[in-house]
């Protein structure tokens, strides 16, 4: 216990003597969130649109001032032709044209039909299909408006209803994301570059010729660095709550323990690229591209896994992140127990004792 | 076997594969000896030491160290021995006293023990002034010592040197010798590779490694006169130039 100690308490003179270092850890955390919860929002706000109203009616009027009444969009420019259109995107500034033919109104009442044009600028796919839905959604609540007292026949209406984020809030989804992020950060490449560093020293030899065993090196190496993912987790978690707005629907301590898991599972894994690496640049190396990436691309906090292509899909299911994220997901937003998450809960713990598995009889191999 | 001896080895070999590392090596150190252990780089010197101090399995043949078994008891050999090594083994982030209590620490040692030990070591060394800086801050020499002294702060029975002086100007090399004889003075065996001849010449006895073999083993003296030699050096050229190993 005392060799434990001696080791712990090393670990954590490592750790605090590196200021540089530990600013990063600490405030990595707080800049991802408010990054992703302010700058990088995939939510469409105040984006301007222009109209080409080649009726100029009451109901065209009326549409006309809603688009521009809603918070989503900023009606920029009156256009007067087609030919303005195309000129109008290549300004750039303008996102969306809306164009009401002639007639408009006239068509409505006596048609019961009228068209609206949409014209999206699609080189950003993603705002381009939510500026239409936006616009779709508000011009569908004009025309539910005045046919509400003139019943027709057949009509169907689609009413939406979004659960457990009924705002559409995009930091809904990327605090969950962000803590799988920075627990991948801290805890894998942190955990193997440490080791690695003992290695490179020459220090990691003067250890193994001690009695100290194996295990209880690797163990006081992976305490501190539990602990500041605590921290961590902690600051992100009052971050999204006090600053974001987003709730924590589900049990705090089913999180917190979930948490626990998902960092027991990195740093495993950075003990197995620490124990498969001989310098801290390979170690940094096979963690960002191995590690970072996937679990920004694949654990489906940027895109869903839904969407992607069938070998994509197979893969995302082997990257740690995709389960936790799951799992923070559904406590968090959705405010789901245990039940609805066991299963996630039981690969994180599988793929966690196989990565300890894995890395412990590597280190054997490399003593034999 | 003696009861003398401290470190004796039979037959021992370490094969890598088809490679014999180490090939069928006999010897045996004495109590309080200071044995040099040579060889040109890649004759088996470090596969050799790490069976010793049970960092490695060997193949074939028996050695004890300390009186235990390397095959069965590595856990009892690592509490009697001391290690350094050639890379530069202390943390340079953690100052004098960080150091000196961590690697007291994994050894198991009390509070007492370490606080007491420390102050006379500070004051033997003439660093209580820096006892509070980091060891980055120190000159290499300074290093050294203070690494050496740290491989034997537990007071072990025996302590390992690969290639100590590495590096070093040849003051702090002549510093460090006397160190290691204060070491043996108290009884500690020393068991040292090195690649510096006149560091050899310091050596009680000395054994030489060619192609994982050894070639030579007694006392300088002994070995010069044995190969017609005026100095180690040439004693050691003559042997070296026999190795069809190139070197790793």
């Amino acid at each position: 216990m005392k060799q434990f100690l001696s080791f712990v308490k090393k670990e954590f003179h490592h750790i605090l003597r590196d200021k540089r270092t530990m600013f990063i850890l600490l405030g990595m955390p707080v800049m991802q969130i408010l990054i992703f919860g302010f700058a990088l929002t995939n939510e469409v706000k105040n984006s301007r649109i222009a109209v080409l109203d080649n009726a100029n009616d009451i109901a065209s009027t009326a549409i006309r001032s809603e688009l521009n009444a809603s918070r989503y969009f900023d009606i920029a420019a009156d256009l007067h032709s087609y030919r303005d259109i195309e000129e109008a995107f290549r300004e750039g500034k303008i996102k969306l044209v809306v164009v009401f033919p002639q007639q408009f109104n006239n068509d409505l009442q006596h048609f019961n039909t009228a068209q609206v044009q949409l014209v999206a600028d699609a080189s950003d796919p993603n705002v381009a299909t939510t500026l239409v839905n936006y616009a779709t959604s508000i011009i569908k609540d004009y025309q539910s408006r005045i046919t509400g007292d003139r019943r027709l026949p057949y009509t169907i209406d689609t009413e939406m209803r979004m659960l457990y984020n009924p705002q559409l809030k995009g930091a809904y989804n990327f605090v969950p994301g962000v803590m799988a992020l920075v627990l991948m950060l801290v805890c894998t490449m942190m955990t193997a570059i440490t080791i690695v560093r003992e290695k490179e020293m020459g220090t990691m030899e003067v250890m193994l010729v001690s009695p100290v065993r194996p295990l209880k090196i690797i163990v006081a190496k992976a305490v501190p660095y539990l602990l500041l993912s605590m921290i961590n987790i902690t600051t992100i978690l009052l971050l999204s709550v006090f600053v974001l707005d987003v709730p924590i629907n589900g049990s705090l301590l089913l999180l917190i323990g979930e948490s626990v898991l998902f960092t027991l599972t990195t740093l495993s894994l950075g003990l197995l690229i620490s124990s498969a690496t001989n310098s801290q640049q390979t170690a940094m190396f096979i963690s960002l591209t191995g590690l970072f990436l996937p679990t920004v691309l694949l654990s489906g906090f940027m895109f869903p896994i839904e969407n992607m292509p069938l070998p994509l899909r197979i893969i995302s299911h082997l990257v740690p992140a995709r389960w936790y994220y799951e799992i923070a997901r559904s406590v968090m937003i959705k405010g789901l127990g245990l039940g609805a998450i066991w299963k996630e809960t039981l690969i994180l713990a599988g793929m966690t004792l196989f990565f300890l598995v894995l890395s412990i009889r590597k280190f054997k191999i490399r003593l034999a | 076997m003696s009861s003398d001896y401290i470190i004796t080895a039979e037959h021992l070999t370490k094969k890598f594969g088809d490679f014999k590392a180490v090939d069928d090596i006999t010897f045996n150190v004495h109590k309080g000896e200071i044995f040099g252990f040579l060889g040109a780089n890649g004759a088996g010197k470090t596969t050799a030491m790490r069976m010793l101090c049970g960092l490695s399995i060997p193949t074939e043949g028996k050695a004890t160290v300390a009186g235990f078994d390397v095959y069965r008891q590595t856990e009892d050999i690592k509490k009697n021995i001391g290690y350094m090594s050639q890379k530069f083994s202390l943390y340079e982030d953690l100052t004098i006293r960080e150091n000196i209590r961590f690697y007291a620490g994994i050894y198991g040692k009390s509070n007492a023990f370490i606080k007491e030990k420390t102050a006379r070591l500070l004051k033997q060394l003439h660093l209580e002034q820096e006892a509070n800086k980091l060891v980055g801050s120190l000159p290499l020499g300074w290093k050294q010592k203070l690494a050496f002294s740290v491989a034997i702060f537990h007071e072990p029975q025996i302590v390992f040197l690969d290639e100590p002086t590495g590096g070093v100007d040849p003051v702090t090399r002549r510093e460090f010798w006397n160190m290691i004889y204060e070491a043996a003075e108290v009884g500690i065996t020393v068991f040292v590779t090195t690649h510096y001849m006149d560091e050899a010449e310091y050596c009680d006895r000395i054994s030489i490694m060619v192609d994982g073999r050894v070639e030579a083993l007694g006392s300088p003296g002994e070995l010069k006169r044995s190969m017609n030699a005026a100095s180690m050096d040439e004693v050691f050229l003559k042997l070296a130039r026999k190795a069809t190993r190139s070197a790793d």
